[in-house]
């Protein structure tokens, strides 16, 4: 009797140690995090304000703001969703409901699967290749959107493979049964049931998308822009204009590069306070991509 | 009275790739009549109730030879030229778990009609109507048409489910032991559905209670091993079988 009860000291002692040091790992985490948070908001703070995104990169810190980097992250990010939503999505939708399962889909999963550990700047290069030197698009608005499109499309694809593949397979027969053909049943369930999902992989993506440096900067993004792309907006018949997507462009994260690689002490406060901005941004897309999962799960549980 | 047949079951033998899991079978369904399917786990009576609405094409290396002809058309369903999406527009089915579509119970019924490209508003209306007070669910729902299918209880989910398969007016109806998944009240609400509903419709169902196939259903096949051993008038089944296997497994002696 004795014996158990001095094993049972022994074991609980671990399990209070083990609490002790799990409770530790989790604060260095936390504290860094919250100590880097707030170095950066103390530096960065004092210079947020609406002179700071409206104004152009300058030579003088106290004149320089973000102006052209979030509305060139802004474009970017509007090329990239526009062209990896529509791509990763119809992908993922028809290696989960239309391709066969053989040893050529399996190799197709394996090599998307690959290609989402793909280092970032490796799809730079390739864009470089691909889209500036053989499509001719220059160093552009549409080049560093198709690089970032390029880089998040295996998410996006898996994140859709994953939200349908949560589906339950009684509702594809239901459909099946009453006469529907393959995209009826996309179209009406498939698509519908895994929107949120989805959209939360899309989201995630994007939230990456708009941090990436190495493969905008490969593709030749300028780190220095005193003007904004052209309008999308004309005075001429059809009153939309793409111009835009041919304009050299910077983005958040290279503007930010560019400030602390600067000597001076005050162009370190505008790299903090364009990382407060860009902290935020993803933070807010992230946020949005849980309310959004969170909204479908209440609407659709299986 | 002359018999009428709805369908008619000719040397039917279905693989599920090198597996044989019907083995010759040939079966009469009486048109407007209940037929049941009976037989111990794995004895392939679902698999033989999914070839009425060639479900199994949804799978790959499924494959059926022989026949089995739908009247008055003469055709045959499970043919390699016939389109089964043609066969699933004809033939319903109702599953084993109620399987509602996370959409609003008027849209799950109104379903099998979009298909159809039917998009009028009063026909849709009207149909959709028309089928659950065909399934015994009206007027439970009539007030709520736009709630979720997911916020009914689980014997209303399969009423929901039998009016959806109801609304597209089916030749045949097919049930895959549609209340193994439902308490007793409500099973006794669906087994009361399926005995009025077999004035409009032709009716196949599959079960594992035998008790129900009892009280439901016209005539009775026994399968046993992918085979039919034997087929009657249920009551003959159950009080006077004539194969033995068949009176061992509804005197509950195996299976």
């Amino acid at each position: 009797m004795e014996d158990i009860k001095k094993r049972i000291r022994i074991t609980k002692f671990l399990d209070y140690i083990f609490a002790i040091v799990g409770l530790l790992s989790t604060l260095v985490g936390l504290a860094l995090l919250f100590t880097l948070m707030t170095d950066l908001f103390m530096d960065g703070f004092p210079r947020l304000g609406y002179k700071f995104f409206a104004s152009f990169p300058s030579r003088f810190p106290d004149e320089a703001g973000i102006l052209s980097a979030w509305v060139g992250s802004f474009l970017v990010l509007l090329v990239t969703a526009s062209a990896a939503i529509p791509i990763g999505v119809a992908a993922g939708i028809y290696l989960e409901e239309y391709a066969g399962k053989n040893w050529l889909t399996n190799i197709i999963e394996i090599n998307i699967a690959n290609l989402a550990g793909v280092p970032s700047i490796v799809y730079g290069l390739l864009a470089l290749v691909v889209f500036v030197y053989f499509f001719k698009f220059g160093e552009s608005i549409l080049t560093g959107g198709l690089a970032l499109a390029l880089l998040i499309l295996p998410m996006v694809i898996m994140a859709t493979r994953e939200a349908i593949r949560a589906i339950p397979n009684s509702i594809r027969e239901a459909s099946y049964a009453l006469g529907a053909t393959k995209w009826q049943t996309v179209q009406f369930h498939i698509i519908p049931y895994s929107t949120g999902g989805i959209l939360t992989g899309i989201i995630i993506g994007l939230s990456r998308a708009i941090g990436e440096t190495a493969p905008i900067i490969t593709v030749g993004a300028l780190t220095f822009i005193a003007f904004l792309p052209s309008s999308p907006f004309s005075s001429e018949f059809p009153f939309i204009s793409f111009k835009w997507l041919f304009d050299p462009f910077t983005v958040m994260p290279i503007q930010m590069f560019n400030w602390v690689s600067r000597p001076q002490h005050e162009f370190q406060l505008n790299a903090a306070a364009a990382g407060i901005v860009l902290m935020m941004m993803t933070l807010l897309m992230n946020g949005f991509a849980i309310y959004i999962r969170y909204r479908f799960r209440k609407k659709i549980k299986w | 009275m002359v018999k009428e047949l709805k369908a008619e079951v000719k040397k039917l033998n279905f693989y599920y790739g090198r597996v044989q899991a019907l083995k010759e079978i040939n079966l009469p369904i009486e048109r407007r009549k209940v037929s049941a399917l009976i037989g111990p786990s794995g004895c392939g009576k679902t698999t033989f109730l999914r070839c009425f609405n060639r479900m199994h094409d949804l799978y790959p290396h499924n494959r059926y030879e022989g026949e089995i002809i739908l009247h008055p058309d003469n055709v045959n369903i499970i043919s390699p030229q016939m389109d089964p999406i043609e066969v699933r527009m004809q033939i319903s089915m109702v599953f084993q778990k109620p399987n509602p579509f996370p959409k609003s119970i008027y849209e799950n019924v109104a379903y099998g009609l979009r298909v159809r490209g039917v998009s009028k508003r009063e026909v849709l209306d009207e149909k959709v109507e028309k089928s659950l007070r065909g399934a015994v669910l009206w007027d439970e729902v009539k007030d709520r048409l736009n709630h979720l299918a997911f916020d009914l209880s689980g014997g209303q989910q399969q009423r929901l489910c039998i009016a959806r398969a109801l609304a597209t007016n089916p030749r045949i109806l097919l049930f895959d032991e549609p209340t193994s998944a439902l308490d007793p009240t409500a099973t006794l609400k669906i087994e009361e559905l399926i005995v009025e509903l077999k004035n409009e419709v032709t009716i196949i169902i599959v079960t594992h209670n035998m008790q129900q196939a009892a009280r439901v259903s016209d005539y009775t096949a026994f399968m046993y091993l992918g085979e039919i051993v034997e087929y009657d008038k249920t009551d003959r089944i159950f009080t006077a079988p004539s194969n033995k296997l068949t009176e061992e497994y509804i005197t509950g002696r195996f299976g």
